[in-house]
């Protein structure tokens, strides 16, 4: 079926590699992903000291959907009608690790309201919106793997509903050393049709 | 005393994530919240942890912690003249 809807634009973060619109524009060896995340940060001269309290499934999305919706013009000082529905695997389990840890012995009992503020995975999408502005419809789902099928249709209900003006989805997971980012932006104009076939094949790029 | 407001500004920088902040940047008179440092709501529940499981100081009462989180000369004060461990 064809979509009247576009992809306009896309960004991954995976294997020590940012890239945006299958260009690579941020690349290190450094395997540990804190470290690689806070390098690619600030190569990107974004100043947002919060991006340092973050968790670390936060930063990996708040990081692709920055340069992603830095390449809009969005004005950042009116509201944006942009959706955001993103999903994943893992939740936020590396964090829900980190709060267990503390609360586990209990004459050692100081658990972090830092990080216990950050055990649900959609508060990644609260601080995308907080920093653009974002005040429109939002939701993470978990599956078992990428689901395109199922981003594909609740975007374009979006979209077809006028919910929204655009839609920011994709797949944001981490999990101890592994973690992989993929978001695109669905709008109603751009060359890409926003399809199962295409989403897929930018995923796999 | 010295000595533990060089801890707590150390503590403070490192638990609460201040990336842009050196401990040498930090007064002994500055704000930690508002126009100083720009502590937050949840930087002030880390706080309130901090003092329990590094100086044996249970506040009870959240609010508490506005006046003895006002600086680092404040807070040393308190914990110096409370702590338990």
């Amino acid at each position: 079926m064809n979509s009247k809807y576009h992809i306009t634009s896309f960004c991954s973060i995976k294997n020590n590699t940012v890239s945006l619109n299958g260009s690579v524009i941020y690349n290190d060896e450094n395997n540990d992903f804190l470290e690689f995340i806070k390098a690619a940060y600030k190569s990107f001269e974004t100043d947002y000291t919060k991006f340092f309290k973050m968790d670390a499934l936060s930063k990996l999305a708040f990081l692709a959907a920055d340069v992603l919706l830095k390449n809009e013009d969005l004005n950042q000082e009116e509201e944006n009608n942009i959706a955001i529905v993103f999903s994943n695997k893992a939740s936020s389990i590396d964090t829900d690790r980190k709060h267990q840890k503390s609360i586990q012995d209990k004459d050692d009992y100081f658990p972090s309201p830092a990080v216990f503020v950050y055990t649900l995975p959609n508060i990644c999408i609260g601080e995308i919106s907080i920093k653009y502005k974002l005040f429109s419809e939002n939701s993470f789902f978990i599956f078992d793997a990428f689901n395109a099928q199922h981003l594909l249709d609740y975007t374009n209900s979006l979209l077809s509903t006028d919910k929204t003006e655009k839609v920011l989805c994709g797949w944001v997971e981490l999990d101890g050393d592994h973690y992989e980012a993929f978001l695109y932006l669905v709008t109603k104009k751009g060359l890409t049709t926003h399809n199962k076939e295409n989403i897929l094949k930018l995923y796999n790029t | 005393m010295d000595d533990l407001k060089q801890e707590l500004k150390e503590n403070i920088v490192e638990q609460l994530n201040l990336e842009d902040i050196a401990v040498e940047d930090i007064d002994d008179n500055d704000m930690l919240f508002g126009d100083g440092l720009g502590l937050d709501s949840i930087d002030a529940l880390e706080l309130i942890v901090m003092l329990d499981k590094n100086y044996g100081i249970k506040l009870t009462d959240p609010k508490e912690g506005r006046a003895i989180f006002e600086s680092i000369d404040v807070m040393a004060k308190y914990i110096f003249e409370n702590r338990t461990k």
